[in-house]
């Protein structure tokens, strides 16, 4: 590569971060709330609907659309395309600070958020939940060790703390030297680690499912519904990786990087390939297309995620015109993210329906103030550690 | 990054022998449920829906009294659910049934936690706290409970509640077959000691079953040639029996498999010893060992 990784150097304060800053505040006065009066003070759960769109949005898209991070490690450093390291980088930043927020996510989700180190002491190896919560609690360490070299790379011989902790800067330093040799030889056990926990925590948040036959809607049901999460995780890792470098690109003003996004594209032409076939094939084999014409609003969500969020975007990718412009990339790219962010909504808060007892569910404007605060904290948080640690291609122009 | 051949091999060595040491058990699906639980029998034919067993359930759990504990007017009005507040409530359903002078029939659902006999709850909770006993109660342990509320995602009667208004220590809510009483000798439910019409019938599931199927059998055409819950999910240690369609008294056709039979079949065919993880990262490991080899120098600088 002709350029390395550096910090931006740029003007932080911008109307953009103003506005994720009201955001970040509506979000924490509805987290206050939650924690004086409870979930039930700011949120429409209900008996019937214990899980809504924290869990939907925050916890199983979260993850979904943190799969930039294994999918790059993979592809460049496991399959030794090396040429497409220069977005491994914001990749494994989006996936670090996507799962910190879903962790956050979770406590404020669950009842008792002070208990939640509990399932490390006490494991029920027959709950999918479990699984679920173990691989993304180890996963996440995985992520901040390999991101510790970014740190190493930006502060060795040049630790500077202020005033009287000046005294520790040796002694960091000197930490920070060692971590990073250390992990100069054992980073590939992480990184293939990272991989193996991804591959396993993806499909294991599709079998959550399994055990509610009555209540998701069959179109999703299916006892393949895992290796779909995890089809879907791969399909929608590199649009991913393109949706975030475009927006940031345009947004700080980068060099935009289509010599990798253009080929990253074409391996997405495979891998959503390989969904499709899936997702199509498996409502072939049980006969769910006879729902497709109930018109209801589940049935047209799940037109609507397939059509636009799959089928549109494949087909696109297909013609080399819309591969080589940015702009058809981006596009391409933003409809598959939409398609797996709605399948996840889908699965978990449009096609469940409790038969019984379901009394409908829209989300409160309380659980839209906490999602939209925690995507607006982990914004301002990637702009912050952009801004000052060498994660993005260091742009030609002169930093002003 | 350096990958050296010995650390490379070494782990690769111990992630091998333990794929090959311990295989994947090809063991089927096995019911973990209790030999000879306790049972008991609501027969909907019988209920007059006086409510006394919400009185008395109320009564022996330290719940609130329930809602115009007297009364059998309005209350009916609505359909009500299991909640925080109430372990078991009675509902009346009229549906399409006639007496002699053609005025609708009621027919009167007592509802509550139906103690599965492979419960999906307990396959759920991620921390154990939910369990089924030997006696045919499932428990629940508060102080393992993070309330992640998965339990009330899997359960298939939709009955676990939750102290949703309660900040730090909310729990779920359900009735526990007053697990205190019935595990001591001669110990009954609160509700089933009430009942006047003896609509509740508490004993050993299988002696319960006997007596659920010997009243189908002495009254022909009064009842609905099925004993609701023998099967159902796998068995539950409540059944019902009745003279109309159960799915109109908001009991849900369900199949007979076991709730958490797929999920923990899949769980525990992949992951259990872990061994393909430990594959997969075996491949991904030479994959990865072969791709820098033939790379030539492994370059580092652009990626960790
Ligand atoms: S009825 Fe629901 S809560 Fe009760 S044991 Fe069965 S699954 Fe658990
Ligand atoms: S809410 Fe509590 S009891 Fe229910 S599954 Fe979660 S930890 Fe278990
Ligand atoms: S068994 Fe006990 S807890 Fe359950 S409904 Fe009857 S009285 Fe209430």
């Amino acid at each position: 590569m002709e350029h390395k990784a550096g910090p931006l150097n740029k003007k932080f304060w911008t109307p953009g971060v103003l506005v994720m800053l009201v955001f970040m505040i509506a979000g924490g006065i509805s987290i206050l709330a939650r924690f004086t009066g409870g979930i039930g003070y700011i949120t429409n759960l209900t008996n019937a609907r214990p899980w809504g769109l924290w869990v939907g949005v925050d916890v199983a898209t979260g993850v979904a659309l943190a799969a930039g991070g294994f999918t790059t490690a993979a592809l460049a450093h496991i399959f030794g395309k090396h040429y497409y390291e220069p977005v491994t980088r914001p990749a494994l930043l989006t996936a670090a600070l996507g799962y910190t927020f879903v962790v956050l996510g979770l406590l404020v989700d669950i009842g008792r958020s002070w208990a939640i180190w509990k399932p490390i002491f006490n494991w029920n190896t027959n709950s999918v939940l479990f699984e679920v919560a173990m691989c993304v609690m180890v996963y996440l360490h995985v992520l901040y060790i390999e991101f510790i070299p970014v740190v190493a790379e930006q502060f060795k011989d040049r630790v500077n703390l202020p005033g009287p902790l000046s005294v520790f800067n040796g002694l960091i330093d000197m930490i920070l030297k060692i971590a990073d040799a250390i992990l100069d030889k054992i980073m590939w056990v992480f990184i293939i680690l990272g991989v193996v926990l991804s591959c396993m925590h993806q499909s294991s948040l599709g079998s959550l499912m399994l055990i509610a036959p009555t209540k998701l809607h069959p179109l999703w049901y299916t006892p393949i519904l895992p290796l779909l999460f995890l089809l879907s995780a791969f399909a929608v890792g590199y649009p991913m990786v393109v949706f975030e470098t475009t927006i940031a690109s345009s947004s700080f003003n980068l060099d935009s990087e289509m010599n990798i996004l253009a080929p990253l594209t074409r391996i997405t032409v495979f891998l959503l390939g390989i969904y499709m076939f899936f997702k199509l094939g498996d409502m072939f084999v049980r006969g769910t297309y006879t729902y497709l014409l109930d018109g209801n609003y589940q049935t047209n969500s799940f037109i609507v995620e397939m059509l636009f969020g799959v089928m549109i975007p494949w087909v696109m990718l297909l013609f080399e015109k819309v591969r080589n412009s940015r702009r058809g990339v981006f596009t391409a790219a933003s409809l598959i993210v939409g398609g797996v962010v709605l399948n996840r909504i889908n699965v978990f808060i449009v096609g469940y329906k409790p038969p019984l007892s379901d009394n409908g569910y829209f989300p409160a404007p309380g659980e839209f103030f906490v999602t939209l605060g925690l995507i607006a904290t982990l914004m301002f948080v990637y702009r912050l550690v952009v801004t000052w640690l060498p994660v993005l291609q260091e742009s030609k122009e002169v930093p002003s | 990054m350096q990958l050296s051949r010995r650390s490379f091999f070494k782990i690769m060595g111990a992630a091998g022998a333990s794929v090959t040491a311990l295989p994947p058990s090809a063991n089927a699906w096995k019911s973990k449920a209790p030999p000879d639980p306790y049972g008991c029998l609501v027969d909907l034919t019988r209920c007059v829906g006086c409510r006394k067993c919400e009185e008395a359930c109320a009564e022996v759990n330290g719940l609130p009294t329930p809602e115009r504990p007297n009364c059998q007017c309005i209350v009916f009005d609505k359909k009500r659910r299991p909640d925080d507040k109430a372990y078991t409530v009675v509902n009346r359903y009229f549906t399409g049934k006639l007496d002699q002078f053609d005025k609708p029939l009621p027919t009167y659902a007592k509802v509550q936690c139906m103690h599965c006999q492979d419960p999906a709850c307990v396959s759920a909770c991620i921390v154990g706290a939910l369990t089924k006993d030997e006696t045919g109660a499932v428990r629940y342990d508060a102080t393992k409970c993070i309330g992640c509320r998965y339990c009330m995602v899997a359960c298939p009667f939709e009955i676990p509640a939750y102290e949703y208004h309660d900040p730090i220590t909310p729990r779920v809510i359900k009735c526990s077959f007053c697990y205190d009483r019935i595990s001591k000798k001669g110990g009954l439910p609160g509700c089933a000691t009430i009942c006047p019409t003896e609509a509740l019938t508490f004993g050993k599931r299988e002696t319960i079953v006997k007596v659920a199927q010997k009243r189908l059998e002495e009254n022909p055409g009064k009842y609905i040639d099925h004993v609701y819950g023998e099967k159902e999910v796998g068995g539950t240690s409540w059944l019902y029996i009745s003279s109309v369609p159960f799915e109109k008294v908001n009991l849900p056709v369900l199949s007979d498999k076991p709730s958490p039979k797929l999920s923990e079949t899949i769980q525990h065919s992949l992951f259990s010893y872990l061994w393909s993880p430990l594959a997969l990262f075996g491949v991904l490991g030479a994959l990865m060992y072969k791709s820098n080899k033939n790379q030539g120098e492994p370059e580092n600088k652009g990626g960790y």
